[in-house]
């Protein structure tokens, strides 16, 4: 089964469209990475596909159906800097608004059984001792982990991340990652990141956005797709790195256009 | 004495009430309004509610509900053009601000008769409270505090993270405009005690105060009842044995409560600091 159909999308802010017929189809089980420049759609695309934001023409659905309706569970991590993190809240009491179902109780209260799945997923990610903290005390790596752990206590089949390493330390980096790996087992992931390095150890298939979809396949890239993307030749790859996300440049040296 | 006076007079205990009330809707909203950076909004409603004091005048009803439903409409007003991105939404805010107070001295002009005295709505005055102020004040109290702790985890989702509970399937939009019509209630409490240009203090001041103690967010909101239930006695106290006005007392203690708090942080924090330095 389809976890996303995007058909023909079109979004604009304003007098500018910032994704033109964007078309792409995520596999139920998938582990799919969008990278582009920033400016390039990505964060929109994320938010089109959550329902977060009105749609100029084309088709978005979640499991076969429209996301507006809720349907399916849906755990998103946004940007680390989009999320105030002075809000007075606890660890264990943002973990556990994951929990929070549909509809609309008046005096609810979240029941034992929601409170020992907020606190196991917290345990999934490794801060299960900070539960207690202010989210304020929380360093970056620790506070994009409970964004993680947040999204997963919603029980969700389909995973959609913004970022998830940015601003974090490369300890963390590496963490996330293989937790993210293990996550796949059990649900289709949508990660957007400018760690490239990542793309090619982690994520299984690949898309680049640049207001359009530039590419969509397996994660190795060649450099008329990078040209495109980026607008010039960019040396995206460390060396000494055991896969690459480019093949090897045929003349280095670029042309000075960045 | 103030206790014999409070005994002797009904005005007395009406005061008393109407700065409990004014205390209780404070702690609540004040501490959502400071944490959403919502003051320039809540400000907005409270100068667009001058408009309908006049328009009561006008029309020969109670001015306060007509404050209560301009504050309504602007909160309505604002928070639509602020959704469709027309402008920037301090601007709105702006315009809805002066229209409001523009509006309020047209219609009194063209009240027929003498002039009624506005200052007790400018300026607030809590021994001037009377027993349809304080049912009107009571019934918004009682809708604020039940529509906040009936709905709180609600609430605490919403303004931590709107986007993740609109995913969870919640009604974000009704919760923002419910918000906006919460403060608006607020405000129409505050205007009696504190009056339309001092409404901000009150409901900032025991809000920050508190802020700078507690970080769970239902312990910031009782923190800042208590410390508006302070102000409004003190306040009242002072005004009363020294003749001047009640809510020009009550700004100016709690506005000064907040910067001795900040001071007394400050302080604390950098001895802190000094000692683990040594």
């Amino acid at each position: 089964m389809e976890a996303i159909n995007i058909d023909h999308l079109y979004v604009s802010y304003g007098q500018s469209f910032v994704l033109r017929d964007v078309s792409l189809q995520v596999q139920e089980g998938e582990f799919l990475g969008i990278i582009g420049p920033n400016g390039g759609g990505k964060s929109t695309l994320l938010k089109a596909l959550l329902g977060l934001l009105p749609i100029d023409s084309g088709k978005v659905q979640i499991f076969g159906e429209d996301p507006l309706l809720r349907k399916s569970v849906v755990g998103y991590t946004p940007q680390f800097s989009s999320v105030d993190r002075r809000f007075p809240i606890s660890v264990f009491e943002v973990a556990l608004t994951g929990r929070m179902q549909k509809g609309f109780r008046p005096f609810m209260k979240y029941s034992q059984n929601d409170k020992e799945y907020a606190y196991a997923q917290l345990e999934r990610v490794g801060i299960e001792k900070l539960y207690k903290r202010q989210i304020l005390e929380l360093s970056g790596g620790e506070y994009q982990r409970l964004l993680i752990a947040r999204a997963l206590a919603a029980g969700p089949k389909l995973l959609i991340l913004d970022e998830p390493t940015a601003s974090v330390d490369a300890g963390s980096r590496e963490k996330i990652y293989r937790l993210l790996e293990e996550l796949n087992h059990e649900m289709t992931i949508v990660m957007v990141t400018h760690d490239l390095l990542a793309i090619s150890s982690t994520v299984k298939k690949l898309a680049c956005l640049n207001g359009d979809l530039v590419f969509h396949g397996e994660p190795e890239m060649n450099e008329k797709i990078v040209n495109e993307l980026y607008g010039c030749p960019v040396d995206l790859i460390a060396h000494g790195v055991p896969h690459r996300v480019l093949q090897q440049h045929e003349h280095k040296g670029g042309n000075g256009c960045c | 004495m103030l206790l014999n006076a409070l005994f002797e007079y009904q005005f007395m205990q009406n005061a008393l009430i109407a700065g409990i009330l004014a205390s209780i809707v404070c702690g609540i909203i004040g501490v959502i309004v400071v944490e959403k950076k919502l003051v320039m909004m809540s400000g907005g409603i409270a100068h667009t509610a001058y408009g309908g004091v006049g328009f009561g005048y006008l029309i020969g009803f109670e001015p306060i509900i007509g404050a209560f439903i301009f504050a309504i409409s602007a909160a309505f007003g604002i928070g639509f053009i602020k959704r469709r991105g027309g402008a920037r939404s301090d601007v709105i805010i702006s315009l809805f601000w002066s229209l409001g107070m523009a509006l309020g001295i047209v219609f009194i002009a063209l009240t027929p008769g003498y002039p009624p005295d506005l200052s007790s709505y400018l300026f607030g005055n809590i021994l001037s409270v009377t027993r349809s102020d304080l049912l009107l004040m009571l019934i918004l109290t009682i809708i604020v505090a039940l529509i906040i702790s009936a709905f709180f985890r609600y609430w605490k989702a919403y303004l931590f993270d709107h986007e993740f509970a609109a995913i969870l399937g919640m009604k974000t939009t009704f919760f923002e405009y419910l918000l906006l019509v919460l403060v608006a209630m607020t405000v129409v409490v505050l205007i009696r005690v504190a009056g339309i240009i001092m409404v901000l203090s009150l409901l900032t001041a025991p809000a920050a105060l508190a802020a700078l103690i507690s970080n769970k967010l239902k312990s910031r909101m009782l923190l800042a009842i208590g410390f508006g239930v302070i102000f409004c006695v003190a306040g009242l106290w002072i005004s009363y044995e020294f003749d001047v006005a009640s809510g020009a007392c009550i700004v100016i203690l709690s506005v000064i409560s907040y910067f001795a708090g900040f001071l007394l942080k400050t302080i604390k924090a950098r001895r802190r600091k000094m000692k683990l330095l040594n």
